[in-house]
Protein backbone atom coordinates (compact mmCIF):
# COMPACT_ATOMS: atom_id res chain seq x y z
CA UNK A 1 0.00 0.00 0.00
CA UNK A 2 1.42 3.35 -0.92
CA UNK A 3 -1.17 5.60 0.71
CA UNK A 4 0.07 8.02 3.33
CA UNK A 5 -0.53 6.80 6.86
CA UNK A 6 -3.29 8.68 8.66
CA UNK A 7 -1.48 8.25 11.96
CA UNK A 8 2.28 8.07 12.03
CA UNK A 9 4.07 7.51 15.32
CA UNK A 10 7.80 7.73 15.20
CA UNK A 11 10.35 6.91 17.90
CA UNK A 12 7.87 7.78 20.59
CA UNK A 13 8.84 7.32 24.21
CA UNK A 14 7.13 8.26 27.43
CA UNK A 15 8.50 8.34 30.92
CA UNK A 16 6.00 9.43 33.56
CA UNK A 17 6.93 11.81 36.35
CA UNK A 18 7.15 8.81 38.64
CA UNK A 19 10.12 7.69 36.55
CA UNK A 20 8.12 4.84 35.05
CA UNK A 21 8.88 4.24 31.40
CA UNK A 22 5.49 3.49 29.90
CA UNK A 23 6.48 3.58 26.22
CA UNK A 24 9.80 3.02 24.58
CA UNK A 25 10.61 3.84 21.01
CA UNK A 26 7.20 3.21 19.49
CA UNK A 27 6.96 3.24 15.71
CA UNK A 28 3.54 2.72 14.25
CA UNK A 29 1.59 3.63 11.16
CA UNK A 30 -2.16 3.41 10.81
CA UNK A 31 -3.64 3.35 7.34
CA UNK A 32 -6.59 5.47 6.33
CA UNK A 33 -9.90 3.67 6.51
CA UNK A 34 -8.74 0.65 8.43
CA UNK A 35 -9.78 -0.75 11.77
CA UNK A 36 -6.66 -1.16 13.79
CA UNK A 37 -6.80 -3.17 17.00
CA UNK A 38 -4.22 -2.53 19.65
CA UNK A 39 -3.86 -5.50 21.94
CA UNK A 40 -1.80 -5.90 25.04
CA UNK A 41 -2.09 -6.93 28.67
CA UNK A 42 -3.01 -4.53 31.48
CA UNK A 43 -0.41 -1.85 31.87
CA UNK A 44 1.14 -2.46 28.46
CA UNK A 45 0.85 1.18 27.47
CA UNK A 46 -2.17 1.24 25.19
CA UNK A 47 -3.95 4.09 26.95
CA UNK A 48 -0.72 6.02 27.27
CA UNK A 49 -0.12 5.75 23.53
CA UNK A 50 -3.65 6.87 22.69
CA UNK A 51 -3.50 9.69 25.23
CA UNK A 52 -0.33 11.06 23.67
CA UNK A 53 -1.77 10.97 20.17
CA UNK A 54 -4.88 12.79 21.38
CA UNK A 55 -3.00 15.46 23.32
CA UNK A 56 -3.83 14.41 26.87
CA UNK A 57 -0.37 13.23 27.84
CA UNK A 58 2.87 14.90 26.83
CA UNK A 59 5.34 12.71 24.97
CA UNK A 60 8.87 12.52 26.37
CA UNK A 61 10.40 12.17 22.92
CA UNK A 62 9.45 11.29 19.39
CA UNK A 63 6.86 12.62 16.99
CA UNK A 64 3.29 11.87 16.02
CA UNK A 65 1.29 13.09 13.06
CA UNK A 66 -2.44 12.76 12.49
CA UNK A 67 -3.67 13.29 8.96
CA UNK A 68 -0.19 14.60 8.19
CA UNK A 69 -0.30 17.25 10.92
CA UNK A 70 2.11 17.21 13.82
CA UNK A 71 0.14 16.78 17.04
CA UNK A 72 2.11 19.49 18.82
CA UNK A 73 3.21 22.12 16.33
CA UNK A 74 -0.01 21.83 14.35
CA UNK A 75 -2.31 20.64 17.12
CA UNK A 76 -5.43 22.35 15.86
CA UNK A 77 -5.43 20.62 12.50
CA UNK A 78 -4.38 17.33 14.05
CA UNK A 79 -6.92 17.29 16.85
CA UNK A 80 -9.88 18.49 14.86
CA UNK A 81 -9.72 15.21 12.92
CA UNK A 82 -9.67 13.01 15.98
CA UNK A 83 -12.48 11.72 18.14
CA UNK A 84 -11.63 9.99 21.39
CA UNK A 85 -13.63 7.64 23.56
CA UNK A 86 -11.46 7.18 26.62
CA UNK A 87 -11.31 4.06 28.71
CA UNK A 88 -12.83 5.64 31.81
CA UNK A 89 -16.42 6.79 31.82
CA UNK A 90 -16.44 10.54 32.36
CA UNK A 91 -19.58 12.59 32.06
CA UNK A 92 -20.77 15.91 33.38
CA UNK A 93 -23.57 15.27 35.84
CA UNK A 94 -26.78 17.31 35.51
CA UNK A 95 -26.14 17.86 31.82
CA UNK A 96 -28.54 16.52 29.21
CA UNK A 97 -27.42 14.23 26.42
CA UNK A 98 -28.23 16.82 23.80
CA UNK A 99 -26.36 19.60 25.56
CA UNK A 100 -23.26 17.60 26.24
CA UNK A 101 -23.08 16.46 22.62
CA UNK A 102 -23.64 20.00 21.37
CA UNK A 103 -20.91 21.22 23.70
CA UNK A 104 -18.45 18.70 22.27
CA UNK A 105 -19.23 19.80 18.76
CA UNK A 106 -18.74 23.44 19.65
CA UNK A 107 -15.51 22.71 21.48
CA UNK A 108 -14.14 21.23 18.28
CA UNK A 109 -15.06 24.41 16.44
CA UNK A 110 -17.83 22.97 14.30
CA UNK A 111 -20.90 25.01 13.45
CA UNK A 112 -24.15 23.84 14.93
CA UNK A 113 -25.79 21.04 12.95
CA UNK A 114 -28.85 19.65 14.66
CA UNK A 115 -29.69 17.31 11.80
CA UNK A 116 -26.32 15.61 12.03
CA UNK A 117 -26.53 15.23 15.78
CA UNK A 118 -30.01 13.80 15.47
CA UNK A 119 -28.91 11.17 12.95
CA UNK A 120 -25.95 10.26 15.10
CA UNK A 121 -27.95 9.96 18.31
CA UNK A 122 -30.49 7.81 16.52
CA UNK A 123 -27.73 5.58 15.24
CA UNK A 124 -26.51 5.10 18.80
CA UNK A 125 -30.07 4.51 20.06
CA UNK A 126 -29.84 7.60 22.23
CA UNK A 127 -32.37 9.80 20.52
CA UNK A 128 -35.19 9.10 22.96
CA UNK A 129 -32.79 9.98 25.78
CA UNK A 130 -31.66 13.25 24.32
CA UNK A 131 -33.23 15.35 27.07
CA UNK A 132 -32.31 13.01 29.89
CA UNK A 133 -29.92 14.00 32.61
CA UNK A 134 -26.70 12.04 32.11
CA UNK A 135 -26.80 10.88 35.69
CA UNK A 136 -30.01 8.98 35.07
CA UNK A 137 -28.54 6.86 32.27
CA UNK A 138 -27.29 3.31 32.62
CA UNK A 139 -23.60 2.50 32.27
CA UNK A 140 -24.00 1.24 28.73
CA UNK A 141 -25.92 4.36 27.75
CA UNK A 142 -23.26 6.57 29.29
CA UNK A 143 -20.66 4.78 27.24
CA UNK A 144 -22.70 5.43 24.13
CA UNK A 145 -22.92 9.09 25.12
CA UNK A 146 -19.14 9.12 25.25
CA UNK A 147 -19.10 7.72 21.72
CA UNK A 148 -21.65 10.31 20.65
CA UNK A 149 -19.46 13.06 22.07
CA UNK A 150 -16.48 11.73 20.15
CA UNK A 151 -18.50 11.57 16.94
CA UNK A 152 -20.21 14.91 17.42
CA UNK A 153 -17.58 16.76 15.42
CA UNK A 154 -17.44 14.28 12.55
CA UNK A 155 -13.89 13.03 13.09
CA UNK A 156 -11.94 11.18 10.40
CA UNK A 157 -10.10 9.20 13.03
CA UNK A 158 -11.76 7.57 16.00
CA UNK A 159 -10.00 6.15 19.03
CA UNK A 160 -11.96 3.66 21.08
CA UNK A 161 -10.16 2.70 24.25
CA UNK A 162 -11.87 -0.48 25.37
CA UNK A 163 -15.27 0.51 24.02
CA UNK A 164 -16.95 -2.74 25.02
CA UNK A 165 -15.59 -3.22 28.52
CA UNK A 166 -18.50 -3.94 30.81
CA UNK A 167 -21.01 -3.84 28.00
CA UNK A 168 -23.60 -6.56 27.54
CA UNK A 169 -23.60 -8.89 24.57
CA UNK A 170 -26.38 -7.18 22.72
CA UNK A 171 -24.91 -3.74 23.13
CA UNK A 172 -21.53 -5.04 22.10
CA UNK A 173 -23.07 -6.26 18.86
CA UNK A 174 -24.66 -2.87 18.38
CA UNK A 175 -21.31 -1.19 18.90
CA UNK A 176 -19.68 -3.44 16.38
CA UNK A 177 -22.37 -2.42 13.91
CA UNK A 178 -21.73 1.23 14.66
CA UNK A 179 -18.01 0.73 14.15
CA UNK A 180 -18.59 -1.03 10.83
CA UNK A 181 -20.93 1.71 9.66
CA UNK A 182 -18.31 4.29 10.59
CA UNK A 183 -15.64 2.44 8.71
CA UNK A 184 -17.91 2.24 5.70
CA UNK A 185 -18.25 6.02 5.83
CA UNK A 186 -14.48 6.35 5.67
CA UNK A 187 -13.56 6.77 9.32
CA UNK A 188 -10.31 5.20 10.50
CA UNK A 189 -10.76 3.38 13.78
CA UNK A 190 -8.16 2.48 16.34
CA UNK A 191 -9.49 0.36 19.15
CA UNK A 192 -8.10 -1.44 22.14
CA UNK A 193 -9.77 -4.41 23.66
CA UNK A 194 -9.14 -7.31 25.97
CA UNK A 195 -11.68 -9.41 24.10
CA UNK A 196 -9.52 -11.06 21.52
CA UNK A 197 -12.49 -12.35 19.60
CA UNK A 198 -13.54 -8.75 19.18
CA UNK A 199 -10.26 -7.93 17.48
CA UNK A 200 -10.52 -11.09 15.46
CA UNK A 201 -13.97 -10.11 14.32
CA UNK A 202 -13.45 -6.40 13.69
CA UNK A 203 -9.86 -5.56 12.91
CA UNK A 204 -8.13 -5.31 9.59
CA UNK A 205 -4.75 -5.13 11.26
CA UNK A 206 -3.55 -5.91 14.73
CA UNK A 207 -0.76 -4.44 16.78
CA UNK A 208 0.45 -6.06 19.95
CA UNK A 209 2.05 -3.97 22.62
CA UNK A 210 3.71 -5.32 25.73
CA UNK A 211 5.68 -3.53 28.43
CA UNK A 212 5.70 -0.32 26.44
CA UNK A 213 7.02 -1.78 23.20
CA UNK A 214 5.24 -2.75 20.02
CA UNK A 215 6.10 -6.36 19.49
CA UNK A 216 4.12 -6.99 16.36
CA UNK A 217 1.98 -5.29 13.73
CA UNK A 218 0.35 -7.49 11.17
CA UNK A 219 -2.67 -7.99 8.95
CA UNK A 220 -5.09 -10.02 10.98
CA UNK A 221 -5.46 -12.77 8.39
CA UNK A 222 -1.74 -12.88 7.85
CA UNK A 223 -1.14 -13.07 11.56
CA UNK A 224 -3.43 -15.99 12.01
CA UNK A 225 -1.90 -17.70 9.00
CA UNK A 226 1.67 -17.01 9.99
CA UNK A 227 1.52 -17.83 13.59
CA UNK A 228 -1.33 -20.25 13.32
CA UNK A 229 -0.76 -23.69 14.61
CA UNK A 230 -3.05 -26.59 14.19
CA UNK A 231 -3.63 -29.36 16.58
CA UNK A 232 -4.54 -32.86 15.56
CA UNK A 233 -6.41 -34.76 18.24
CA UNK A 234 -6.53 -38.53 18.07
CA UNK A 235 -9.01 -40.44 20.23
CA UNK A 236 -7.48 -43.87 20.83
CA UNK A 237 -9.31 -47.13 20.86
CA UNK A 238 -7.20 -48.42 23.77
CA UNK A 239 -5.56 -46.25 26.33
CA UNK A 240 -1.75 -46.07 26.37
CA UNK A 241 0.45 -46.06 29.45
CA UNK A 242 3.19 -44.13 27.68
CA UNK A 243 4.14 -42.91 24.27
CA UNK A 244 6.11 -45.66 22.55
CA UNK A 245 9.78 -44.69 21.85
CA UNK A 246 9.24 -45.22 18.14
CA UNK A 247 6.90 -42.19 18.18
CA UNK A 248 9.16 -39.93 20.27
CA UNK A 249 10.29 -37.86 17.31
CA UNK A 250 6.74 -36.61 16.70
CA UNK A 251 6.63 -34.84 20.07
CA UNK A 252 3.18 -36.08 20.93
CA UNK A 253 1.25 -35.35 24.06
CA UNK A 254 -0.65 -38.06 25.83
CA UNK A 255 -3.66 -36.75 27.76
CA UNK A 256 -6.94 -37.80 29.34
CA UNK A 257 -5.66 -40.98 31.01
CA UNK A 258 -3.90 -42.14 27.89
CA UNK A 259 -6.99 -42.05 25.69
CA UNK A 260 -6.11 -39.01 23.64
CA UNK A 261 -3.01 -38.02 21.68
CA UNK A 262 -2.28 -34.42 20.71
CA UNK A 263 -0.11 -33.57 17.77
CA UNK A 264 0.70 -29.91 17.10
CA UNK A 265 1.96 -28.77 13.73
CA UNK A 266 2.67 -25.60 11.87
CA UNK A 267 0.37 -24.83 8.98
CA UNK A 268 3.18 -22.88 7.34
CA UNK A 269 5.65 -25.75 7.49
CA UNK A 270 6.89 -27.37 4.29
CA UNK A 271 5.29 -30.54 5.45
CA UNK A 272 2.95 -31.11 8.31
CA UNK A 273 4.33 -34.49 9.25
CA UNK A 274 0.88 -35.97 9.43
CA UNK A 275 1.51 -38.68 6.87
CA UNK A 276 4.63 -39.88 8.66
CA UNK A 277 2.84 -39.78 12.01
CA UNK A 278 -0.06 -41.84 10.76
CA UNK A 279 2.32 -44.38 9.21
CA UNK A 280 4.30 -44.66 12.47
CA UNK A 281 1.10 -45.05 14.45
CA UNK A 282 0.10 -47.92 12.16
CA UNK A 283 3.52 -49.55 12.63
CA UNK A 284 3.17 -49.28 16.39
CA UNK A 285 -0.30 -50.80 16.08
CA UNK A 286 -2.01 -47.89 17.71
CA UNK A 287 -5.56 -47.49 16.45
CA UNK A 288 -7.90 -44.61 16.87
CA UNK A 289 -11.64 -44.18 17.01
CA UNK A 290 -11.80 -40.62 15.81
CA UNK A 291 -9.70 -37.64 14.93
CA UNK A 292 -10.16 -33.87 14.66
CA UNK A 293 -8.05 -30.82 13.91
CA UNK A 294 -8.31 -27.42 15.52
CA UNK A 295 -6.82 -24.12 14.36
CA UNK A 296 -5.37 -21.93 17.07
CA UNK A 297 -7.28 -18.73 17.66
CA UNK A 298 -5.93 -15.24 17.84
CA UNK A 299 -6.26 -15.58 21.56
CA UNK A 300 -3.81 -18.49 21.68
CA UNK A 301 -1.46 -16.54 19.47
CA UNK A 302 -1.73 -13.51 21.66
CA UNK A 303 -1.09 -15.41 24.87
CA UNK A 304 1.94 -17.02 23.26
CA UNK A 305 3.29 -13.72 22.04
CA UNK A 306 2.95 -11.89 25.29
CA UNK A 307 4.39 -14.77 27.26
CA UNK A 308 7.40 -15.17 25.03
CA UNK A 309 7.77 -11.52 24.08
CA UNK B 1 -9.07 31.60 17.39
CA UNK B 2 -11.57 28.84 17.93
CA UNK B 3 -14.37 31.21 18.84
CA UNK B 4 -16.94 28.44 18.85
CA UNK B 5 -14.97 26.60 21.50
CA UNK B 6 -14.76 29.71 23.67
CA UNK B 7 -18.47 30.18 23.30
CA UNK B 8 -19.16 26.51 24.07
CA UNK B 9 -17.20 26.69 27.31
CA UNK B 10 -18.64 30.07 28.25
CA UNK B 11 -22.18 28.97 27.52
CA UNK B 12 -21.95 25.77 29.56
CA UNK B 13 -20.45 27.64 32.49
CA UNK B 14 -23.18 30.26 32.40
CA UNK B 15 -25.81 27.55 32.12
CA UNK B 16 -24.40 25.95 35.24
CA UNK B 17 -24.99 29.22 37.08
CA UNK B 18 -28.51 29.43 35.78
CA UNK B 19 -29.14 25.95 37.17
CA UNK B 20 -27.73 26.89 40.55
CA UNK B 21 -29.12 30.38 40.61
CA UNK B 22 -30.13 30.04 44.24
CA UNK B 23 -26.64 29.54 45.55
CA UNK B 24 -24.89 31.67 42.94
CA UNK B 25 -26.98 34.79 43.28
CA UNK B 26 -29.35 34.53 46.16
CA UNK B 27 -26.89 33.61 48.87
CA UNK B 28 -24.49 36.51 48.27
CA UNK B 29 -27.44 38.88 48.08
CA UNK B 30 -28.79 37.63 51.37
CA UNK B 31 -25.44 37.79 53.12
CA UNK B 32 -24.84 41.31 51.83
CA UNK B 33 -28.24 42.36 53.08
CA UNK B 34 -27.36 40.93 56.48
CA UNK B 35 -24.18 42.99 56.54
CA UNK B 36 -26.23 46.09 55.92
CA UNK B 37 -28.73 45.29 58.59
CA UNK B 38 -25.96 44.70 61.12
CA UNK B 39 -23.20 47.11 60.12
CA UNK B 40 -25.16 49.69 58.25
CA UNK B 41 -28.24 49.80 60.44
CA UNK B 42 -27.58 48.45 63.93
CA UNK B 43 -23.92 49.29 64.48
CA UNK B 44 -23.46 51.86 61.76
CA UNK B 45 -25.99 54.23 63.27
CA UNK B 46 -23.64 54.68 66.24
CA UNK B 47 -20.55 55.26 64.11
CA UNK B 48 -19.90 58.83 63.02
CA UNK B 49 -19.73 59.76 59.35
CA UNK B 50 -16.38 59.16 57.65
CA UNK B 51 -15.36 62.27 55.73
CA UNK B 52 -18.97 63.15 55.17
CA UNK B 53 -20.15 59.69 54.16
CA UNK B 54 -22.45 57.72 56.43
CA UNK B 55 -20.96 54.46 57.66
CA UNK B 56 -23.61 52.39 55.91
CA UNK B 57 -22.79 53.98 52.55
CA UNK B 58 -19.06 53.90 53.30
CA UNK B 59 -18.96 50.09 53.49
CA UNK B 60 -20.88 49.50 50.23
CA UNK B 61 -17.83 49.46 47.91
CA UNK B 62 -15.90 47.27 50.34
CA UNK B 63 -18.77 44.84 50.62
CA UNK B 64 -19.13 44.57 46.88
CA UNK B 65 -15.39 43.92 46.65
CA UNK B 66 -15.59 41.28 49.36
CA UNK B 67 -18.31 39.46 47.45
CA UNK B 68 -16.52 39.86 44.13
CA UNK B 69 -13.31 38.38 45.48
CA UNK B 70 -15.03 35.44 47.09
CA UNK B 71 -17.39 34.68 44.23
CA UNK B 72 -14.86 35.12 41.44
CA UNK B 73 -12.40 32.84 43.14
CA UNK B 74 -14.95 30.22 44.06
CA UNK B 75 -16.77 30.21 40.74
CA UNK B 76 -13.71 30.02 38.56
CA UNK B 77 -11.96 27.45 40.72
CA UNK B 78 -15.01 25.21 40.70
CA UNK B 79 -15.46 25.68 36.96
CA UNK B 80 -12.10 24.13 36.08
CA UNK B 81 -11.80 21.82 39.09
CA UNK B 82 -15.04 20.04 38.32
CA UNK B 83 -14.03 18.66 34.89
CA UNK B 84 -10.81 17.50 36.49
CA UNK B 85 -12.77 15.82 39.24
CA UNK B 86 -15.30 14.01 37.04
CA UNK B 87 -12.71 13.26 34.36
CA UNK B 88 -14.25 15.23 31.51
CA UNK B 89 -11.14 17.40 31.33
CA UNK B 90 -9.86 14.88 28.76
CA UNK B 91 -12.16 16.54 26.28
CA UNK B 92 -10.72 20.02 26.82
CA UNK B 93 -7.21 18.66 26.46
CA UNK B 94 -7.96 16.71 23.30
CA UNK B 95 -9.95 19.46 21.58
CA UNK B 96 -8.42 21.83 19.04
CA UNK B 97 -8.43 24.70 21.53
CA UNK B 98 -5.50 26.71 22.75
CA UNK B 99 -4.94 27.42 26.39
CA UNK B 100 -5.80 31.03 25.86
CA UNK B 101 -9.18 29.99 24.56
CA UNK B 102 -9.82 27.71 27.51
CA UNK B 103 -8.94 30.51 29.91
CA UNK B 104 -11.10 33.02 28.11
CA UNK B 105 -14.04 30.62 28.26
CA UNK B 106 -13.78 29.75 31.95
CA UNK B 107 -12.48 33.01 33.32
CA UNK B 108 -14.77 35.03 31.09
CA UNK B 109 -17.79 33.17 32.43
CA UNK B 110 -16.70 33.46 36.05
CA UNK B 111 -15.94 37.17 35.65
CA UNK B 112 -19.29 37.77 33.94
CA UNK B 113 -21.08 36.19 36.86
CA UNK B 114 -19.12 38.30 39.31
CA UNK B 115 -19.89 41.49 37.47
CA UNK B 116 -23.60 40.67 37.34
CA UNK B 117 -23.43 39.84 41.02
CA UNK B 118 -21.66 43.11 41.80
CA UNK B 119 -24.43 45.00 40.09
CA UNK B 120 -27.11 43.06 41.95
CA UNK B 121 -25.42 43.76 45.27
CA UNK B 122 -25.11 47.43 44.39
CA UNK B 123 -28.81 47.50 43.64
CA UNK B 124 -29.56 45.69 46.89
CA UNK B 125 -27.38 48.12 48.83
CA UNK B 126 -29.12 51.12 47.32
CA UNK B 127 -32.30 49.89 48.97
CA UNK B 128 -30.67 50.36 52.37
CA UNK B 129 -28.47 53.41 52.01
CA UNK B 130 -28.19 56.39 49.66
CA UNK B 131 -25.39 55.75 47.22
CA UNK B 132 -23.65 58.07 44.80
CA UNK B 133 -21.13 57.17 42.17
CA UNK B 134 -18.81 60.04 41.33
CA UNK B 135 -16.68 58.22 38.79
CA UNK B 136 -18.80 55.57 37.08
CA UNK B 137 -16.19 54.76 34.45
CA UNK B 138 -13.52 54.05 37.03
CA UNK B 139 -16.03 52.07 39.03
CA UNK B 140 -16.75 49.81 36.07
CA UNK B 141 -13.04 49.51 35.38
CA UNK B 142 -12.35 48.31 38.93
CA UNK B 143 -15.33 45.99 38.81
CA UNK B 144 -14.09 44.36 35.63
CA UNK B 145 -10.40 44.26 36.58
CA UNK B 146 -11.14 42.76 39.95
CA UNK B 147 -13.54 40.18 38.60
CA UNK B 148 -11.11 39.10 35.92
CA UNK B 149 -8.06 39.00 38.21
CA UNK B 150 -9.73 37.01 40.93
CA UNK B 151 -11.38 34.69 38.42
CA UNK B 152 -7.89 34.01 37.12
CA UNK B 153 -6.76 33.39 40.66
CA UNK B 154 -9.66 30.99 41.07
CA UNK B 155 -8.73 29.25 37.83
CA UNK B 156 -5.21 28.74 39.15
CA UNK B 157 -6.62 27.46 42.41
CA UNK B 158 -8.90 25.02 40.59
CA UNK B 159 -5.99 23.59 38.65
CA UNK B 160 -3.80 23.37 41.73
CA UNK B 161 -6.43 21.82 43.99
CA UNK B 162 -6.34 18.08 44.49
CA UNK B 163 -9.51 17.92 46.52
CA UNK B 164 -12.59 19.86 47.49
CA UNK B 165 -11.03 20.85 50.83
CA UNK B 166 -8.16 22.59 49.08
CA UNK B 167 -10.68 24.28 46.85
CA UNK B 168 -12.37 25.85 49.85
CA UNK B 169 -9.34 26.52 51.94
CA UNK B 170 -7.88 29.32 49.85
CA UNK B 171 -11.00 31.50 49.80
CA UNK B 172 -11.52 30.82 53.50
CA UNK B 173 -7.97 31.15 54.73
CA UNK B 174 -6.57 33.77 52.41
CA UNK B 175 -9.21 35.80 50.66
CA UNK B 176 -11.55 36.34 53.59
CA UNK B 177 -8.85 37.64 55.99
CA UNK B 178 -7.28 39.79 53.28
CA UNK B 179 -10.68 41.23 52.49
CA UNK B 180 -11.61 41.89 56.10
CA UNK B 181 -8.23 43.43 56.82
CA UNK B 182 -8.26 45.31 53.53
CA UNK B 183 -10.38 48.21 54.66
CA UNK B 184 -13.76 46.79 53.78
CA UNK B 185 -15.33 48.01 56.99
CA UNK B 186 -13.00 50.86 57.89
CA UNK B 187 -10.67 53.44 56.49
CA UNK B 188 -7.07 52.41 57.03
CA UNK B 189 -6.48 55.88 58.45
CA UNK B 190 -8.28 54.59 61.52
CA UNK B 191 -5.48 52.05 62.15
CA UNK B 192 -2.38 52.63 64.30
CA UNK B 193 0.60 53.81 62.18
CA UNK B 194 2.36 50.43 62.10
CA UNK B 195 -0.70 48.66 60.75
CA UNK B 196 -1.27 51.40 58.23
CA UNK B 197 2.10 50.49 56.70
CA UNK B 198 1.63 46.74 57.05
CA UNK B 199 -1.71 46.98 55.29
CA UNK B 200 -0.06 48.34 52.18
CA UNK B 201 1.17 44.79 51.46
CA UNK B 202 -2.40 43.63 51.26
CA UNK B 203 -3.52 43.82 47.62
CA UNK B 204 -7.16 44.07 48.65
CA UNK B 205 -6.48 47.48 50.22
CA UNK B 206 -5.80 48.86 46.77
CA UNK B 207 -8.90 47.35 45.30
CA UNK B 208 -11.21 48.57 48.04
CA UNK B 209 -9.61 51.98 48.18
CA UNK B 210 -9.77 52.51 44.44
CA UNK B 211 -13.29 51.21 44.23
CA UNK B 212 -14.43 53.42 47.09
CA UNK B 213 -12.82 56.43 45.44
CA UNK B 214 -14.94 55.80 42.34
CA UNK B 215 -18.01 56.11 44.57
CA UNK B 216 -17.27 58.90 47.01
CA UNK B 217 -13.93 60.36 45.96
CA UNK B 218 -12.44 59.05 49.23
CA UNK B 219 -9.24 57.02 49.00
CA UNK B 220 -6.74 55.50 51.43
CA UNK B 221 -4.15 55.21 48.71
CA UNK B 222 -3.90 57.19 45.48
CA UNK B 223 -6.19 55.92 42.71
CA UNK B 224 -3.25 55.59 40.35
CA UNK B 225 -1.50 53.32 42.85
CA UNK B 226 -4.71 51.31 43.21
CA UNK B 227 -5.01 50.81 39.49
CA UNK B 228 -1.34 49.94 39.16
CA UNK B 229 -1.56 47.41 41.98
CA UNK B 230 -4.64 45.82 40.45
CA UNK B 231 -3.00 45.64 37.04
CA UNK B 232 0.10 44.12 38.62
CA UNK B 233 -1.96 41.49 40.36
CA UNK B 234 -3.70 40.71 37.08
CA UNK B 235 -0.35 40.42 35.32
CA UNK B 236 0.96 38.02 37.95
CA UNK B 237 -2.11 35.81 37.58
CA UNK B 238 -1.77 35.83 33.79
CA UNK B 239 1.87 34.84 34.11
CA UNK B 240 1.06 31.94 36.43
CA UNK B 241 -1.69 30.71 34.12
CA UNK B 242 0.70 30.91 31.17
CA UNK B 243 3.25 28.89 33.11
CA UNK B 244 0.63 26.29 34.09
CA UNK B 245 -0.31 25.70 30.51
CA UNK B 246 3.23 25.73 29.27
CA UNK B 247 4.24 22.99 31.66
CA UNK B 248 0.90 21.19 31.82
CA UNK B 249 1.08 21.56 35.60
CA UNK B 250 -1.49 19.24 37.19
CA UNK B 251 -3.32 19.00 33.89
CA UNK B 252 -1.12 16.80 31.76
CA UNK B 253 1.28 14.04 32.61
N1 LIG C 1 -0.16 9.15 35.29
C1 LIG C 1 0.67 8.12 35.42
N2 LIG C 1 1.74 8.22 36.22
C2 LIG C 1 2.59 7.17 36.35
N3 LIG C 1 2.46 6.01 35.73
C3 LIG C 1 1.41 5.85 34.91
C4 LIG C 1 0.46 6.89 34.72
N4 LIG C 1 -0.49 6.45 33.87
C5 LIG C 1 -0.15 5.20 33.55
N5 LIG C 1 0.99 4.83 34.17
C6 LIG C 1 1.67 3.52 34.05
O1 LIG C 1 2.00 3.30 32.71
C7 LIG C 1 1.78 1.94 32.36
C8 LIG C 1 0.89 1.87 31.15
O2 LIG C 1 -0.41 2.29 31.50
P1 LIG C 1 -1.58 2.32 30.44
O3 LIG C 1 -2.75 2.91 31.10
O4 LIG C 1 -1.10 2.98 29.21
O5 LIG C 1 -1.80 0.76 30.19
P2 LIG C 1 -2.91 0.05 29.31
O6 LIG C 1 -2.19 -0.75 28.27
O7 LIG C 1 -3.90 1.02 28.80
O8 LIG C 1 -3.55 -0.93 30.37
P3 LIG C 1 -5.09 -1.41 30.55
O9 LIG C 1 -5.29 -2.54 29.62
O10 LIG C 1 -5.13 -1.86 31.95
O11 LIG C 1 -5.96 -0.25 30.27
C9 LIG C 1 1.20 1.28 33.59
O12 LIG C 1 2.22 0.57 34.23
C10 LIG C 1 0.74 2.40 34.44
O13 LIG C 1 0.87 2.08 35.80
MG1 LIG D 1 -5.85 1.34 29.13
Amino acid sequence: MSTEPIIAVSRLSKTYDTGFKALSNINLEVRPGEIFALLGPNGAGKTTLISIICGIVNPSSGTVTAGGHDIITDFRAARSQIGLVPQELAITPFESVWNTVSFSRGLFGKPRDDAYLETMLKQLSLWDKKDSNLMTLSGGMKRRVMIAKALSHEPRILFLDEPTAGVDVELRREMWDVVRTLQASGVTIILTTHYIEEAELMADRIGVINKGAIILVEEKAELIRKLGRKQLTLHLQKPLDAIPPSLAKHRLELVEDGTVLHYTYDTQGERTGITALLADLGDADIRFRDLETKESSLEDIFVDLVRNG
Amino acid sequence: MNLRAIWAIYYVEMARTARTVMQSVLSPVISTSLYFVVFGGAIGSRIPEIEGVSYGAFIVPGLIMLMLLMQSTMNASFGIYFPKFVGTVYELLSAPVSYVEIVIGFVGAAATKSIILGIIILATASLFVPIRIEHPFVMVLFLVLTSVSFSLLGFILGIWAKGFEQLQIVPMLIITPLAFLGGTFYSINMLPPFWQTATLFNPVVYLVSGFRWSFYGLADVAVGASLAATALFLAICVAIVAWIFKTGYRLKN
